[in-house]
């Protein structure tokens, strides 16, 4: 990627991820009401990272097997109620124990 | 200045948690490409894990303007609730200046510990609240990024595995709490994955993907399970 693309690329992101928090914050003074619109708010996050989840988190290891491993862990440890933090390098010490042993 | 203190305080299990996730960020980052200042600039002007994620994807894949500008908008919907929640919580020498400066850092980690707070949010507060969340997720950038050219690619590899089990922490409590939570999910789970199989929606590309999909479950969710607002998840 070249340097001038990465600077286009980063005022992109900058400005459109500036802008969603700040001006709800400066300009709203009222809660919305409508219960469709707050409950599509309120999946979004959801969706959102489910999608970006699945399926490529099967792929993030360079290898499909060691990378279920590491979901399986993944899903019986947030399923348990275990934080971020251990959810996750509990997933990755297990894809990279599966991927030493393969 | 105690206010500031106090929100320092708050502000530093928040800052810890931001300095592992920030590290597979910029461990990422590094191997889809990136400069480790680069890395580090997209983590010092975005200060977001999702919205970046999909961000350094798009750039890797050499994405359109386009897609990057509406995957931040759509990852990044759920600041604009809390924003207007967070609106309302304020106390009112938290004025327009103010907020333009310091509502760079609503994330949902400080969103929920300042909405916790009893009474109103001044400004110091919230300030001094994403003084160590910016700290931990910018340094840890660094550090991962730093780290990407010298770990071995088995470490890497297993580590990229990382974000992806933070978002299902994020979302499997959800599920498991609220059903309509689950099968909206899982709604966008199963999109997610006819689009990357599905023969003619292949070359449709991840970042757009991803909006599709999330846009789409949550419109059938908007629909068909509307919510109070007392039962807001």
């Amino acid at each position: 990627m070249e340097v001038g693309t990465f600077w286009i690329y980063l005022i992109v992101m900058f400005v459109v991820t500036y802008i969603i928090r700040v001006f709800p914050f400066v300009i709203f003074r009222k809660k919305i009401e409508n219960k469709h619109v707050r409950a599509f708010f309120a999946y979004i996050p959801y969706t959102v990272l489910g999608a970006m989840t699945f399926p490529a988190v099967f792929y993030a290891t360079g290898s499909v097997i060691s990378a279920a491993a590491g979901v399986a862990v993944a899903l019986a440890l947030a399923y348990r109620g275990k934080g971020l933090f251990t959810v996750a390098i509990c997933a990755s010490l297990v894809a990279f124990l599966v991927s030493i042993v393969m | 200045m105690k206010q500031f203190l106090q929100g320092i305080k708050d502000g530093g299990a928040i800052g810890i948690g931001y300095l592992s996730v920030s590290f597979t960020f910029g461990l990422e980052a590094a191997s889809s490409g990136l400069f480790w200042w680069e890395a580090l600039l997209v983590s010092m002007m975005n200060l977001t894990s999702a919205g970046q994620f999909a961000g350094i994807t798009i750039m890797a894949a050499a994405g359109t303007y386009i897609e990057m500008a509406l995957s931040q908008f759509v990852i990044n919907l759920r600041y604009a609730l809390m924003s207007i929640s967070l609106s309302q919580k304020v106390s009112p020498e938290f004025g327009s200046g103010k907020k333009m400066l310091l509502g760079f850092a609503v994330t949902d980690e400080i969103f929920a510990v300042a909405m916790s707070r009893q009474g109103e949010v001044s400004s110091k507060y919230f300030a001094g609240l994403a003084v160590l969340p910016y700290l931990g997720w910018t340094s840890g950038t660094l550090a991962g990024a730093v780290c990407g050219n010298i770990l071995p690619d088995t470490v890497t590899d297993a580590l990229g595995l990382a974000i992806y089990g933070m978002f299902i922490a994020i979302i499997i409590p959800a599920m498991k709490k609220d059903r309509r939570i689950l099968k909206i999910t899982l709604l966008a789970v199963v999109f997610s994955f006819a689009m990357y199989y599905l023969p003619g929606l292949k070359m449709i590309s991840s970042g757009f993907a991803v909006i599709i999909c999330a846009v789409a479950a949550s419109v059938v969710g908007a629909v068909c399970f509307p919510m109070e607002e007392e039962e807001e998840a």
